[in-house]
């Protein structure tokens, strides 16, 4: 009976917890293949333990060049949309202009069109205009689907934030420059960095707008949809592996960075 | 730095609202909006309407195509394509329905029940983000292996011959089946649903479930008069963002599943990148915008939140 009894007060937390196995399972196969030495082409038997792979994690010919090339993209993507993004919320936010439905839609449409769709449409201008396919038409697709999903979230910070903490600078006679760049900017940062990080994300795993405005170009997802077809080298779960640690570690050290700062404040 | 000689002196005794400072900022909201707009309008806008007009093109690769008005297109594309118009609509909501299942209870316990366990299982839901989906969703393949313990499991358990019995499985396996390209696809998506589906349970005020109890309510009572209801806006933008991008997908079709289970988006991307029939490609993809905005539109108004943007 107690054991029912607990089983019906924790079966949020029970079933929470499923679904997160069920999230991270993959990547516990993804980490433990990497150290998988596969028979044929393909690394989806487990044969033996061997740390070869990552021991030379550029083995592969190709891989290191297309995950140079992605994360160049995703900066360059980034910096583009955050800078774009940030001014339109600050603008949706801030002012009052002339056919702000329009403007809402407009930014709203790229988030609710299937990715395909909207590959496939860039690709046909791309093809229209003649250009030519590669890093550039990489970048300006990445910026575009990139750019709603920063205004939405400097908007989000932006809305939260108090109009009189602005009036205050005033009042102490700052400038609109220096209101700008001492109040503002340091209030909506939090929101700016949020949209940045989900731009680098969304622009770093992005595929299919990708595979079809590249041509012969190729980034890391590319990469790895190219070796599904032919064989997939042990190397990519490395390369997946240590993102992810990387990941989980930077944001963990960040977090400890922030806490400190919270307790000597206090 | 002209703003700054702009502004009025600090000391002016406060100016009629309307005049020095509003003009200044009259231009400011356009000059603002100008640039993302002006890359939204030539690489979101412009594109759509140059594939809509694909579509009603005819002609061939090596002579080029002209525009006739040809609609037949659309009709021979439906009529050809729409066993993968309806697969699409299909995995893509049955995808949707199990990812707020799951999603659901992992939402609430990072919301109500995690205490300090919170950041760590935020980070564990949005960190796979990191190692590409690509290589995730191949890691289905070694899970769901012929032979292997998940399928040797479900056999065990008979659940294989009920999947089998209900079509979406065959022959005792799970890979190549409709049953992997769903399960890829709820995986893929799932943190689309769990995100802000905890943003509004987040803000939901705590002390309203003890005033349900105190109130007599059963905790299910309390869930179902209290929380669920509180909860919608998420639910409603959890779904869009798992049925919008799962019904255009074709990845977890093609790395998962087999030519049975094609999708509508590999028959674009396919007819896009390798068949090269551009019209027929044009129309498909502008088929299924036109269905997933519908969808959208009534979905939004028929669930009455306008807001979310």
């Amino acid at each position: 009976m107690a054991f029912v009894n607990w089983f019906k007060r924790n079966v949020v937390v029970i079933a929470g917890l499923l679904t997160l196995a069920y999230l991270l399972l993959p990547n516990v196969v993804v980490t433990v293949f990497s150290f998988n030495r596969p028979k044929g082409r393909f690394n989806y038997e487990w044969q033996r333990f061997s740390t070869d792979a990552w021991r030379d994690p550029c083995g592969v010919s190709g891989l290191c060049e297309s995950l140079g090339l992605s994360l160049q993209i995703a900066f360059w993507a980034t910096l583009g949309a955050t800078l774009l993004g940030t001014m339109i919320a600050f603008a949706l936010v801030r002012y009052r202009f002339r056919a702000r439905g329009a403007v809402n839609s407009l930014i709203f449409l790229p988030m609710a069109m299937p990715e395909v769709v909207m590959a496939a449409s860039l690709l046909t201008l791309f093809l229209n205009m003649g250009a030519e396919l590669g890093f550039w038409t990489i970048l300006i697709a990445h910026i575009m689907f990139c750019l709603s999903f920063v205004v939405v979230a400097v908007k989000a910070r932006v809305m939260s934030m108090d109009p009189r903490l602005e009036q205050a600078a005033q009042d102490l006679y700052a400038g609109p420059a220096q209101t700008f760049l001492r109040v503002t900017l340091p209030i909506a940062a939090p929101g700016i960095a949020a949209g940045a990080l989900l731009a680098f994300a969304l622009s770093f795993d992005d595929f299919i707008i990708t595979n079809f405005n590249a041509g012969s170009t190729v980034t890391f997802p590319m990469f790895v949809w190219g070796s599904a077809q032919r064989g997939t080298p042990v190397q990519i779960n490395v390369i997946g592996t240590a993102m992810f640690v990387i990941a989980v570690l930077l944001v963990l050290v960040s977090m400890a960075v922030g806490n400190r700062r919270k307790r000597q404040k206090a | 730095m002209a703003t700054v000689t702009e502004a009025p002196p600090p000391l002016a005794p406060p100016a009629p609202e309307t005049k020095p400072p509003r003009r200044r900022g009259r231009w400011t909201p356009y000059l603002l909006l100008l640039p993302g707009l002006l890359w939204l309008v030539v690489f979101f806008a412009l594109p759509v309407i140059y594939q809509a007009s694909t579509s009603v093109q005819t002609g061939s690769l090596e002579e080029g195509y002209k525009v006739t008005w040809h609609f037949a297109t659309y009709w021979d594309a439906l009529s050809e394509y729409w066993p993968q118009f309806v697969r699409s609509v299909l995995y893509a909501a049955s995808a949707t329905v199990l990812c707020l299942l799951l999603g659901y209870p992992l939402a609430y316990l990072i919301a109500f029940r995690a205490g300090r366990w919170r950041n760590l299982i935020m980070i564990l839901v949005i960190a796979p983000f990191f190692t590409s989906f690509l290589i995730r969703t191949l890691a289905w393949k070694t899970i769901l292996a012929d032979g292997g313990p998940v399928v040797g499991a479900l056999d065990a358990l008979h659940v294989l011959d009920v999947t089998a019995f209900l079509g979406w499985t065959a022959d005792d396996r799970v890979l190549a089946t409709p049953l992997a390209v769903v399960c890829g696809l709820t995986y893929n998506f799932l943190p689309f649903m769990i995100l802000p589906l905890y943003t509004s349970l987040e803000r939901i005020d705590p002390r309203l479930h003890e005033a349900a109890g105190d109130l007599y309510a059963k905790p299910s009572t309390t869930f179902r008069k209290v929380t669920f209801p509180l909860s919608m806006p998420g639910v409603v933008s959890g779904t869009l963002l798992t049925f919008i991008p799962a019904s255009g997908d074709y990845i977890n079709s093609d790395l998962l599943g087999s030519t049975d289970t094609r999708m509508v988006g590999n028959v674009i991307q396919s007819q896009f990148l390798r068949i090269l029939d551009y019209p027929t490609a044009a129309a498909l993809s502008f088929i299924l915008m036109a269905a997933i905005l519908a969808v959208v539109t009534v979905y939004i108004r028929k669930s009455g939140t306008e807001d979310l943007v």
